[in-house]
């Protein structure tokens, strides 16, 4: 990334001249329209060098999932750059803040990254076009009509004359941007649907990405840190005097009533330091609380009087009073860690009443934010350094870790000082997948139809931890993810009801890649296979027949069935199981071949995913992000949990929260079905059908349903 | 003070010799193409050579590592580019994150060199770092490529 990164639109206008000149192009956004500045340029999407060097701000983050890539590519194509003349730069959030959030929302999650910034960012692009025919058309002085733009070049189709978007740009940025611009259509597009290589790949092979963890500055020193092991609880007290002579050490840091820091030199001389400094701690009120209980309490939320709605139609109560047939299953998930290999971290410095941070954030905005509030003092007062995440996957949306280096670095004024919590800290304190008991009944007919649906919700809500202002009348609408009416797959049942008994614990929850669809179309997958087999139907008839009246996503199944071969014959051993899910504004369909031994080991051969997430914008990393989805998925049901035994996680490193590895990996196929007019999210919808598949084919091999997840040491086995 | 041989150039190091070399390759070298991810030698981000053997860092005290030679990433070749492993990974497009392919290029890079035509069940047994993002399947397919590669041209497989 180049240094141009942390410059604003003024701020670069006003240096152009002396780097050879350069154009800024923007378009104003809704939100700067809604302040009354409609028609104001005040943001940049695009800068052009002499050179044709094409550089395309990106305001959210990149953390594996590809968006900085996508959303060059939707202003580029727009803008008809030469793809090989394309470079992404972050947008400053401090710029964003001085520029009336001209850039719009830097907030990385939900796989909203293209899909709600794809209108204003291929406008910027389309601006910028149209002012580079503008300033070609001068310099000829023909009609702008007369010319056309392609590959950074500006033609004059009468008479074939050429000016390259580089000789162009200097002119082109003193006109004033047009405020009605017209995007291309889908049959325009040249670079939107191409899987061009990822922009951010090089310097990931060469070992020069400048994570956060790896910002070295002049003068700099290292913190590690430790918070209170049971959630709640508090620092009793602790005594500096013991490490005082260590090696580098130079200060222990009570942050606040539960955490404690050492700074020293190097990080590894802190963490030492901090390994000795005796410290006691108030465990608190919940330092008795174990996973037996926290089941004990999501089980009788099974059974509660109360939940909140989340789907409804019919009359799910009468008709399954008179079904012919009945089946019931409980379902469970434990918590799960993000577990990014990039533990959390932060470098903050403190200077004269301003702070400035470095950090990978989910959330560049919210990071700026966070270390205002942290240091005391404005929004104006803080500048952030934008670095690629060492993955992300939910966690690097909360700023806790900013909040602690700016703490850590008011203590230090005038140094540098960058926080690195270890694995144990990172696997310890996160904001863990919502732990979920779900509870599934349904009704059928004498023919095998299903007549009645019902789920029961019992679990951790992630909005009355995080975000209670967003709780809907005791409702989270989030618990619900992949049932919502616009999403629920199987609206051909006549009777069905959903609601969540609301359970929460003390263990601190938040998003996670995917989440709710996750534990949702897992219980919701794995039950309807339940009741296919019920019922006597093959797995995959038994959805069609519950999805008429869904036909885009009966149309993704169907897609990822035939790729897989539903139906044909397969290797001796090998069994498959089908899932399907709708959620992030995309369809998705997966089908799993796996095979167990007689001794109970698992071989998953292959698995097939379908997705319909409408317009494509570089199939290449829609597959990447297929792939890892189900990895990471994948983790989750097969490996990892974490659980609570004296109030505090029980699992510390990687050792003991396992998760998937190269020799576990199927062979992964993704069929991309877009059936355009919509932009879907691509980074979590997939993660979801991942899990029931393998789940689905599992029993379809050994007749064994495992409900209660992880499978990690259920007998799969049959001697 | 410690003696190390790193990326072909003898330094002196003024470090404690208990110190992981993973922590004086990035604190006191100043090398940070090699990551810190478990410090139990479980994910592998920390994986360097050390005399061509793939070998996790963060457990490994620098003090104990002697004159042999150690390569990072930053030293596996010239122009950071141009080991068939990275060239190779270059056409997979296989990082997402990013943060473990350090680890994951170092560890296929030992592997090539011990075997230049890795079966299946070599990769899946050698290749235990972990990618939380999940790229396993375009690594297996880059490993291949690799292979191809140095076969073509031996020479650059040599490090």
């Amino acid at each position: 990334m180049s240094q141009t990164m942390q410059l604003g639109r003024r701020f670069f206008l006003t240096t152009a001249a002396a780097a050879g000149g350069g154009l800024s192009l923007g378009w104003s956004l809704p939100e700067a329209a809604a302040q009354s500045t409609a028609g104001a340029e005040l943001s940049i999407w695009a800068v052009i060098q002499p050179d044709d060097t094409t550089i395309v701000r990106i305001a959210r983050s990149e953390m594996g999932q590809g968006t900085l890539t996508g959303l060059a590519q939707l202003v580029a194509d727009e803008l008809d750059a030469d793809w090989r003349f394309v470079k992404a730069e972050y947008v400053a959030p401090e710029v964003n803040l001085a520029n009336k959030r001209a850039w719009g929302d830097m907030s990385t999650g939900g796989s909203r990254g293209i899909r709600t910034s794809v209108e204003y960012v291929r406008k910027g692009g389309a601006v910028a076009r149209a002012m580079l025919i503008e300033a070609a058309a001068a310099k000829w002085s023909v009609p702008a009509t007369e010319c056309s733009a392609a590959l950074s070049v500006v033609t004059h189709t009468p008479t074939g004359r050429r000016l390259r978007y580089g000789e162009l740009a200097a002119e082109a940025a003193k006109l004033t941007p047009p405020t009605e611009v017209k995007v291309k259509t889908p049959a325009e597009w040249k670079l939107i649907g191409r899987g061009v290589k990822r922009l951010d790949t090089a310097d990931k092979l060469s070992g020069k990405t400048v994570y956060a963890i790896d910002v070295q500055l002049p003068n700099m020193v290292n913190a590690a840190i430790a918070q209170c092991p049971v959630f709640g609880g508090k620092l009793k007290s602790f005594d500096a005097t013991k490490i005082a002579g260590m090696p580098g050490v130079h200060k222990v840091v009570q942050l606040d009533d539960s955490t404690i820091a050492v700074v020293a030199d190097k990080w590894y001389q802190a963490k030492t330091a901090l390994a000795a400094l005796p410290v006691v701690w108030d465990e608190g009120p919940n330092a008795s609380v174990d996973s037996a209980q926290i089941d004990a309490l999501l089980k009788a939320g099974l059974d509660a009087k109360e939940a909140a709605l989340g789907n409804k139609q019919g009359d799910f109560d009468a008709a399954f009073a008179s079904a012919a047939k009945k089946v019931e299953a409980v379902y469970g998930t434990q918590f799960q860690n993000h577990a990014t290999l990039e533990p959390m971290t932060c470098t903050a410095k403190w200077d004269d009443g301003k702070i400035e941070i470095w950090v990978g954030s989910q959330n560049g905005d919210a990071s700026l934010a966070a270390a205002a509030e942290a240091a005391g003092v404005k929004l104006e007062a803080v500048k952030v350094h934008k670095h690629h995440l060492g993955g992300g996957f939910g966690r690097r949306g909360q700023q806790d870790y900013v909040r602690q280096a700016v703490t850590i670095a008011k203590q230090m004024p005038g140094r540098p000082v960058k926080l690195i919590w270890s694995r144990e800290e990172d696997m310890q304190h996160g904001f863990y997948r919502p732990i979920t008991q779900c509870r599934l009944t349904a009704g059928m007919d004498a023919q095998g139809n299903v007549t009645a649906l019902r789920a029961r919700l019992s679990g951790q809500s992630i909005l009355a931890y995080l975000a209670p202002q967003r709780m809907v009348n005791g409702v989270d609408p989030v618990a619900f993810q992949g049932w919502n009416k616009e999403e629920f797959g199987y609206t051909a049942i006549p009777n069905v009801l959903i609601d969540h008994a609301v359970r929460n614990t003390h263990v601190p929850v938040g998003f996670w890649r995917g989440v709710n669809t996750n534990q949702n179309a897992l219980f919701m997958e794995c039950f309807i296979d339940e009741v296919a087999h019920a019922a006597g139907k093959d797995p995959l008839e038994f959805r069609r027949a519950l999805m008429t009246k869904n036909p885009k996503q009966l149309a993704v199944m169907n897609a990822a069935a035939e790729k897989a071969g539903w139906g044909m014959p397969l290797p001796k051993g090998v069994f498959r199981g089908i899932a399907q899910n709708t959620g992030f504004g995309s369809f998705t369909a997966a089908v799993a071949e796996v095979s167990v031994s007689p001794k109970g080991e698992l071989k998953i051969h292959r698995m097939v995913c379908a997705s319909d997430c409408g317009y494509v914008v570089n199939p290449e990393q829609v597959a990447m992000q297929v792939e890892g989805s189900f990895v990471y998925g994948l983790s989750s049901v097969l490996f990892s949990k974490i659980t609570i035994d004296k109030g505090r996680v029980m699992q510390g490193n990687f050792d003991d929260y396992q998760v998937m590895r190269l020799v576990e990996m199927p062979k992964v196929e993704t069929v991309l079905v877009p059936s355009g007019g919509f932009w879907g999210g691509v980074g979590e919808p997939t993660i979801a059908v991942a899990g029931p598949a393998v789940l689905n084919a599992i029993f379809a091999a050994t007749g064994k349903r495992i409900r209660a997840l992880p499978l990690g040491s259920n007998d799969l086995g049959s001697t | 003070m410690l003696k190390l041989n790193i990326n072909g150039k003898a330094l002196d190091i003024d470090a404690d010799p208990t110190t992981p070399l993973l922590w004086v390759l990035r604190e006191w070298v100043g090398l940070t193409g090699t990551k810190y991810g478990c410090g139990i030698a479980q994910c592998g981000a920390c994986t360097v050579h050390v005399d061509g053997v793939a070998t996790r860092s963060c457990s490994l005290p620098a003090g104990s590592v002697g004159a042999a030679k150690i390569t990072t990433i930053e030293g596996l070749s010239p122009d950071g580019l141009s080991h068939p492993v990275q060239v190779a990974w270059a056409q997979h497009d296989v990082p997402q994150c990013g943060y473990c392919q350090s680890g994951q290029i170092m560890a296929a890079a030992a592997l090539l060199k011990e075997k230049p035509r890795p079966t299946e069940t070599d990769v899946a047994e050698t290749i235990t770092n972990i990618c939380r993002c999940g790229t396993y399947q375009r690594i297996k397919a880059a490993i291949d490529t690799a292979a191809a590669l140095t076969a073509a041209s031996p020479a650059s497989g040599k490090v």
